[in-house]
C-alpha cells in the first residue's frame, strides 16, 4: 500500500533516490538545495540507502564526479541551485554530449549579483540549449514523481541523455506538503535496474571523449539534436506508464480549466498553482479564462503547444527570469517562435515577474490576465512588461 | 597482443603496448615515452582518466584512440574529480553485486597546467576524499598544447609566449610552484617524482603508487623539445642533467618518510642543463648564477627533510 506522508519537495526528491537505488551521490551544498544532500548523506550513513555519497569541494566537481560514475555504469544522482548550476555549466554538456544519464535536481535558485538564494528560472535558463531533458515540477508530489521517472527516461537505452527535474528554491524546497510514496514493488516495476551499455571496463577497452576534428563534429553534434528529440517518444511513454502504475498522469503540456477559454494563462514551475486560483476567481465571474502549465521544458514540446493553444484567441505568458536585452520573458519567446508560422495563432503577451523570491499572489495573476487581455486587443510598443516590480518602468521596449 | 615479458636485471618489463603506435605526439617527447612506460607498469586492469591536454589530443582523434586500455577525457579541470566518481562508482557497483569483484586501478593523467593551474581544486579535492586512485602529473613545465604558454610550473627565467624574456624581463619572473609538496601537504600514502630517463625507477614508482591504499600522487618530468627548444635527440640527455643538476630531484615520500632516489656526491652546475635550451638562452651568466643559488637552497633543503624524516 502507498502511504501519503508529509514531506518537503527536498525531501521527496531524496526518498525518490532512495527508492531508485541510486548508486553513486555526488554533491555539494548550496541553498535552497542542501536538504536533499543532507537527506541522502544521513539515509547512506543510517544504512537506508546503500551508495556511495562523494562529498565533493564544488559543483564543478560534483557533476564531474557524476560523470565518472555514470561511465563505469552508476545510477548517479546530484542536486544543485543557481550558482551551482553555473559553476557546472561547461560540465553539463560534457554530461549530456557524452550520453551518461544522471538525474538533477534543480532548485531553482536567481543569480548574482546581487547575491540572491531565493527562486526564480535565470539558472535554468541559462542552461536550456545543454541537451538535457529538462522538466519543471509544481508541488513536492511531482517533484518526487518526476524524480523516479527522470531515471526512467534517461537511462532507457534508447534515449541516455541526462536529466533536469526542476522545482522553485523555497516555494517547493522547504514547504511541507503531503506526499504519496508507493510501494517499493511499484517503483522496481516502473523503474527497470540500470544496464548501461558503455560502461567502462578492462575486459572491454573503449575510449570515451575522443575529440571532435571539424570533419566530424557537426555530424556529432546534428546526431545528438536528433536523438535528443526522439527521446520525445519515451518521454510520453513514461507518462503513460507512470500513470498506469502509480495512477498520476504527466503531459508535456498541461491544461487547466482551458475549455473553450478565449484567453489563456501559460507558467511554469509551481506558480502554476497560485494561477490557478486567480483563473478560478475569473472563472466565477464569467470570464473566458484558462491555465497552461508547461511541464516540459526539453524537448521543447511543440505540437502538444500548438494544439493546447489552437483555439484561444490571447495567450499570456509569465516568465520567472529576465532575457536580458532579449525578446521578452525567455518562456514567452520560445512560445512565439513555436507559434509563428502557424496560419492561426492567438495574440501572445509576455509578463516577466518573481524574481529572486518575489512574490506573485492570486490577484498579481489576476492583473496579468487583465492587462494581458488589454495589451492583445490594443496592441503595445513594448516587447515585455513587469508585474509586482517599484518604479516607474512597467514595460520594456525593444 | 604478445603478453611477454622482458627482464633487465632484476626487472621485467611488458612487450605489451597499452598506448597504441600512430599517435600524433612531437618526435622526441619525453612525455610520450614517460606514458608509454606509465602504461606499462600500470598493466591493463586499469581505467584511466585523462585531462585535456597534449597527451589526450595526441591519443585520441575520433574515429580512432591510441588505447588500449579503457579511458575516458571529458574536460580540462576535473580530470580527479571525474576518477573520484570512476573510483567510487566501482567500489560501490562491487559492493551491491552490481560489477563482478576486480582489481582496477583507477588513475588520473593531466599535464602541469590541468594539475597546478586550473586543475588544482579537484585534485586536492579527491586527495583530501581519500579515493584509492593514483594522479600521474606530466610537468612539461607549461601550456605546450596551445602553444608554449606559462604555467605555475614554469621554472624561473624560461621564456615562453605569454612570458617572454624581453628588453625588461627574464621571462619566467616566478618560482616553479612545488607541486610535490602541495600533494605531500595532504598527508596521502605516497608521493614520488620520476622522469623519463630513468625508466625502471618510473615504472616502479607508478606501480607502487597503484598498489597503495589511498590517493598517490607522481610528478612526472616531461622534457618537451618543441617547448623548450631543443634538439629532439636530445630528450633522454637533459631529462637526465635535469636530475643531475639537482633541478629536479628524484625522490619518494611514503608515509610522510623521504627517500632520495639518485643523490649524486656532487650536483652538476645547472648551466649544462640550461645551455642546450632555446627556453633559456637568453639568460646572463649573472641569472644563470641565480639559478644555481635557488637550485642549491632547494636541494639542500630536500635532503635536510630527507635527513630528518627517513624512509
Amino acid at each position: 500500500m502507498s502511504r501519503r506522508v508529509a514531506l518537503e519537495a527536498a525531501h521527496a526528491v531524496a526518498e525518490a533516490a532512495r527508492m531508485a537505488d541510486v548508486d553513486v551521490i555526488a554533491a555539494y551544498p548550496i541553498t535552497p538545495q542542501t536538504h536533499i544532500p543532507e537527506r541522502l548523506a544521513e539515509m547512506v550513513a543510517d544504512g537506508e540507502l546503500s551508495a556511495a555519497y562523494i562529498p565533493v569541494e564544488s559543483e564543478h566537481s560534483a557533476m564531474s564526479a557524476c560523470l565518472g560514475a555514470a561511465a563505469v555504469g552508476a545510477r548517479t544522482y546530484t542536486a544543485t541551485a543557481g550558482q551551482g548550476l553555473e559553476l557546472m555549466h561547461e560540465v553539463l554538456y560534457a554530461a549530456s554530449s557524452m550520453r551518461y544519464p544522471i538525474v538533477m535536481a534543480v532548485c531553482n535558485r536567481a543569480l548574482s549579483a546581487p547575491l540572491s538564494i531565493w527562486g526564480d528560472h535565470s539558472d535554468a535558463m541559462a542552461t536550456r540549449d545543454t541537451s538535457w531533458i529538462q522538466i519543471f515540477c509544481q508541488n513536492s508530489q511531482q517533484a518526487f514523481d518526476m524524480t523516479l521517472w527522470a531515471f526512467r527516461v534517461g537511462e532507457d537505452p534508447n534515449v541516455l541523455f541526462p536529466v533536469m527535474v526542476h522545482f522553485d528554491g523555497f516555494h517547493l524546497t522547504h514547504v511541507t506538503e503531503p506526499v504519496v510514496l508507493p510501494e517499493q514493488e511499484e517503483v522496481d516495476r516502473f523503474l527497470p535496474k540500470l544496464d548501461y551499455p558503455f560502461a567502462l571496463d578492462p575486459h572491454k577497452p573503449m575510449t570515451h571523449g575522443a575529440f571532435g576534428i571539424p570533419d566530424v563534429y557537426s555530424e556529432a553534434k546534428v546526431a545528438q539534436e536528433i536523438a535528443l528529440r526522439k527521446s520525445k517518444s519515451v518521454i510520453l511513454q513514461g507518462f503513460q506508464e507512470f500513470g498506469d502504475i502509480f495512477g498520476r498522469h504527466y503531459y508535456p503540456v498541461e491544461p487547466y480549466k482551458t475549455e473553450g477559454a478565449q484567453t489563456l494563462l501559460l507558467t511554469m514551475g509551481s506558480f502554476g498553482e497560485t494561477a490557478q486560483i486567480a483563473v478560478d476567481t475569473k472563472q466565477s465571474k464569467g470570464e473566458s479564462v484558462g491555465l497552461l502549465n508547461l511541464r516540459l521544458w526539453r524537448p521543447f514540446p511543440f505540437q502538444e503547444l500548438r494544439e493546447a493553444v489552437k483555439n484561444a484567441q490571447k495567450l499570456i505568458v509569465f516568465d520567472r527570469c529576465i532575457s536580458f536585452g532579449g525578446p521578452g520573458g525567455p518562456v514567452c519567446s520560445e512560445v512565439r517562435s513555436a507559434l509563428y508560422n502557424e496560419r492561426e495563432r492567438p495574440t501572445v503577451v509576455s509578463f516577466v515577474g518573481a524574481l529572486g523570491g518575489r512574490e506573485m499572489s492570486p490577484q498579481d495573476f489576476e492583473y496579468v490576465i487583465d492587462r494581458g487581455r488589454e495589451i492583445a486587443e490594443k496592441g503595445s510598443e513594448e516587447l515585455f512588461e513587469t508585474v509586482g516590480i517599484r518604479g516607474e518602468v512597467t514595460g520594456i521596449r525593444g | 597482443m604478445s603478453k611477454e615479458t622482458i627482464r633487465f636485471g632484476k626487472s621485467a618489463v611488458t612487450t605489451q603496448e597499452f598506448v597504441a603506435e600512430g599517435h600524433t605526439f612531437c618526435t622526441g617527447c619525453g612525455e610520450a615515452l614517460a606514458l608509454r612506460l606509465a602504461c606499462k607498469a600500470l598493466g591493463e586492469n586499469v581505467i584511466i582518466g585523462n585531462a585535456t591536454g597534449c597527451i589526450e589530443i595526441c591519443t585520441s582523434p575520433f574515429p580512432v584512440t591510441s588505447w588500449r586500455v579503457p579511458w575516458i577525457h571529458t574536460l580540462f579541470e576535473n580530470t580527479a574529480s571525474v576518477i573520484s566518481g570512476v573510483e567510487a562508482g566501482l567500489k560501490i557497483l562491487m559492493n551491491k553485486g552490481k560489477r563482478p569483484e576486480q582489481d582496477i586501478k583507477c588513475v588520473a593523467m593531466a599535464g602541469d597546467g590541468g594539475t597546478s593551474d586550473i586543475g588544482l581544486q579537484a585534485l586536492s579535492g579527491a586527495l583530501e576524499r581519500n579515493h584509492n586512485f593514483l594522479y600521474l602529473c606530466f610537468d612539461n613545465e607549461a601550456y605546450m598544447n596551445t602553444g608554449i604558454q606559462r604555467s605555475s610550473s614554469t621554472p624561473y627565467g624560461a621564456s615562453t609566449t605569454t612570458a617572454p624574456a624581453g628588453k625588461f624581463s627574464i621571462g619566467q619572473i616566478t618560482k616553479k610552484k612545488n607541486m610535490v609538496a602541495i600533494a605531500a601537504a595532504h598527508d596521502i600514502p605516497y608521493v614520488a617524482t620520476a622522469c623519463p630517463s630513468y625508466h625502471f625507477d618510473l615504472m616502479r614508482k607508478v606501480r607502487k603508487g597503484a598498489e597503495v591504499e589511498g590517493p598517490a600522487y607522481i610528478h612526472i618530468l616531461s622534457p618537451c623539445p618543441t617547448g623548450w627548444r631543443y634538439s629532439s635527440n636530445l630528450t633522454i640527455e637533459i631529462s637526465q642533467l635535469a636530475v643531475q643538476t639537482g633541478i629536479f630531484p628524484l625522490y619518494e615520500i611514503e608515509n610522510g618518510r623521504y627517500r632520495l632516489n639518485a643523490d649524486p656526491p656532487e650536483l652538476k652546475p645547472v648551466e649544462e642543463y640550461l645551455k642546450p635550451q632555446g627556453r633559456y638562452r637568453h639568460l646572463t651568466s649573472d641569472n644563470i648564477e641565480r639559478i644555481q643559488r635557488l637550485v642549491n637552497e632547494d636541494y639542500a633543503r630536500l635532503k635536510k627533510k630527507a635527513a630528518a624524516f627517513p624512509m
